[in-house]
């Protein structure tokens, strides 16, 4: 079968013809999983429900030229729920670890061979670990307490002196039980949860979660809203890349550009709280809109720390550039070349610096995206310099949006109140955050509780590429190569 | 080279004054008085991110910027709990964080402050008290001092360190004092 067989047979969810929705059986899960592959389609997110959400499932999301689709495989018929689901580990290597969380929180189980609990520690269980045998072969492990201020995870290296054969993570630390919690919360209150999956990308998880409930709930956010929600989608970017560009330096052994960038984000931030009142707006994108308008003054205080940040990254890449010490540690370091990051799905900004030119901005066009027109920046090299390369792009491209939006904000209403519907709804919400792909699925019932919601963090696709990248660099280079691409333990583990 | 001296004459000192101490944060005192005479005002922080949705690790991170300069007031950061005099923790903390959580506090020598961070170090903010998530850092290990915030703002973190010190330095109450809050 080939998409557009499969479109015929999906239906628009919450009336969005963007958006597909299939309920398929066992072998049609497969199948389409195998056609969305082909056709160069990527999986999104994999997750599961019980029977407290209605009746035991598991859902795939996908994203294709043809926008996104959602397939539902049913577990409650008469294939029973103690049969496994045909696993797709084989066509999306990151599924195998969605697939076991999805057997730790659900109970239901892949046809794939790893059983091994994932978000899950069983007290007292040891986890197994893949061996590397060989001569001077030895192990380091690392974690879950590290050394910085950084969240919690376990990596287990397989060393021959200082060259890395084998990197295997165990990640679950900070696994709070998020979707658990979801169901205690009313649907309007459940974004300020949703803004809380992976603190660095609360603007990003938020609006996910609002075009969720805002789409199933047939509601229309005003213009202005939408651009107010995407100055602070750009605002969030650029405060992450500024952080990560210094925290780089400073991991090459350049602690200037720690100190410069850390400054800079500083600025950005302050500027932040006076437009959205939140350093961190983890309640500024709310179910209708933003929470309040955003002043005056703050707008002009906004661009004009904006043109700064254009104006000193721009010395500080001249610097970063010319700087020998910290080229040779950027250039060749953790390579993920294009067809390998092809094969693992690698997302977001590690994998437009190795040639996966995706972005959900400029793909799905969502409003107000539409109408700003973001250019997609990318690198094929793939290795540490090419992700300091795309964020010193994208911080540029991202300053220039804000600005666009700043300088063309739509007059009217920044809020609507939206209400819930009589009857169950179900929906989905994807954006593209700084680090990548981000999207809520969420099932609210009549009267606005929330049945099910899951927050999937663009972490799970590229965590297991950073065992990919290590592999034949030496030990020192890893907190170099794990900040180049920066990812959520919080995110991934929710 | 000549790009970078240029850059770091033309940036300046940003340095900020510090906060005052903030006494309203303490909810637990615990120390010698003599031990304070020992740290003085140089002070090892070894930070333990117990269950946190990472921006409360974004602004402790912010304390190192040069705006706030947190190593200008003597506060620095170890890589080994057995360095540090003071832990900063936040949370929830979670049912797989628990063990290691513990096991920093055991390699932490004394005096071992604990600081609480955010809302969910407190309480367990958003996240509760439920299943994976165990709720306050109080539940786990002993806290001498909480600090409040979704995340709490660089000036509150600070205020929170310099009050962990005074309390410490004000109170003259032993070991005996410190009890386990589970
Ligand atoms: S207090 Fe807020 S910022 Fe800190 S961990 Fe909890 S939710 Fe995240």
């Amino acid at each position: 079968m080939t998409l557009k067989t499969w479109l015929a047979a999906s239906a628009p969810l919450a009336e969005d013809p963007a958006i597909r929705y299939l309920r398929v059986g066992a072998e049609e899960w497969r199948r389409l999983a195998e056609d969305v592959a082909a056709s160069g389609g990527r999986l999104l997110a994999l997750w599961g429900q019980d029977a407290t959400a209605g009746h035991p499932a598991v859902f795939a999301a996908y994203h294709t030229a043809a926008g996104l689709w959602v397939g539902e495989l049913r577990r409650d018929g008469p294939e029973s729920a103690d049969d496994p689901y045909p696993g797709v580990q084989d066509l999306y290597p990151f599924a195998g670890r969605m697939q076991r969380a999805i057997r730790d929180l659900q109970g239901l189980r892949s046809t794939d061979p790893d059983l091994r609990p994932w978000l899950r520690h069983p007290p007292g269980e040891a986890y197994e670990f893949v061996r590397v045998e060989g001569d001077g072969v030895h192990e380091i492990p690392v974690g879950p307490v590290h050394a910085g201020i950084i969240e919690p995870g376990h990596f287990r290296f397989s060393v021959v002196g200082e060259k890395v054969l084998r990197l295997e993570e165990r990640l679950g630390y900070v696994h709070k039980g998020i979707e658990q919690r979801f169901v205690e919360f009313d649907a309007l209150d459940g974004c300020r949860l949703a803004a809380r999956v992976s603190g660095d990308s609360a603007v990003a998880f938020s609006w996910a979660y609002c075009i969720a409930l805002e789409s199933q709930w047939r509601a229309r956010i005003p213009r202005r809203a939408l651009w107010l929600r995407a100055l602070a989608l750009e605002l969030e970017r650029v405060a992450n890349h500024l952080g990560d560009l210094g925290a780089l330096g400073n991991d090459a052994g350049f602690a200037f550009g720690l100190a410069q960038f850390s400054r800079l984000k500083e600025l950005v931030l302050r500027a932040t709280e006076t437009a959205f009142g939140q350093r961190y707006p983890m309640d500024w994108v709310v179910p209708g809109g933003v929470a309040r308008d955003l002043p005056a003054a703050a707008a002009a205080a906004l661009d004009r720390c904006l043109a700064d940040v254009v104006a000193e990254s721009a010395v500080l890449r001249g610097i970063y550039d010319e700087h020998a010490g910290v080229r040779d540690r950027f250039t060749g370091t953790g390579t993920i070349a294009p067809e390998l990051a092809a094969r693992l799905g690698l997302a977001g900004l590690a994998g437009r610096a190795s040639g996966q030119a995706h972005d959900l901005r400029a793909d799905l066009r969502y409003a107000p995206y539409e109408e700003l027109r973001p250019a997609v920046c990318g690198a094929v090299a793939g290795d540490v310099a090419a992700r300091v390369a795309v964020r010193f792009d994208e911080l540029l491209e991202s300053c220039r949006l804000a600005r666009r939006i700043l300088a063309g904000l739509p007059a009217g209403d920044s809020r609507v109140a939206i209400v819930p519907p009589a009857s169950d709804e179900f929906g989905i919400g994807a954006v593209e955050g700084w680090r990548g792909p981000v999207l809520v699925a969420l099932a609210t019932a009549a009267g606005g509780r929330i049945r099910r919601c899951h927050p999937h963090d663009p972490s799970w696709q590229n965590w297991p590429a950073i065992e990919h990248a290590v592999i034949d660099n030496i030990v020192p280079d890893f907190p170099l190569i794990n900040k180049s691409f920066n990812l959520s333990y919080s995110g991934h583990d929710s | 080279m000549l790009k970078t001296l240029r850059q770091i004459r033309r940036t300046g000192i940003v340095t900020e004054p510090m906060p005052a101490p903030d006494d309203a944060l303490r909810i637990r005192a615990a120390l010698e008085r003599r031990i304070l005479g020992i740290l003085g005002r140089a002070l090892a922080v070894r930070m333990v991110d117990a269950g946190s949705c990472n921006g409360c690790e974004l602004e402790v991170h912010a304390l190192t910027n040069p705006i706030y300069n947190i190593e200008g007031l003597g506060v620095h950061f170890v890589a080994s709990p057995r360095h540090a005099d003071l832990l900063l923790v936040s949370g929830p903390v979670t049912v797989a964080m628990r063990e290691p959580l513990l096991r920093v506090y055991e390699a932490t020598p004394d005096p071992k402050l604990v600081v609480a961070i955010g809302d969910c170090g407190c309480d367990g903010g958003i996240f509760g008290c439920r299943g994976p998530s165990l709720g306050a850092v109080a539940n786990v290990i002993p806290v001498d001092v909480a600090v409040p915030g979704c995340p709490p703002s660089p000036n509150r973190l600070l205020a929170g360190i310099l009050a962990a010190l005074d309390a410490s330095a004000a109170l003259d109450v032993g070991q005996e004092g410190r009890g386990r809050a589970e």
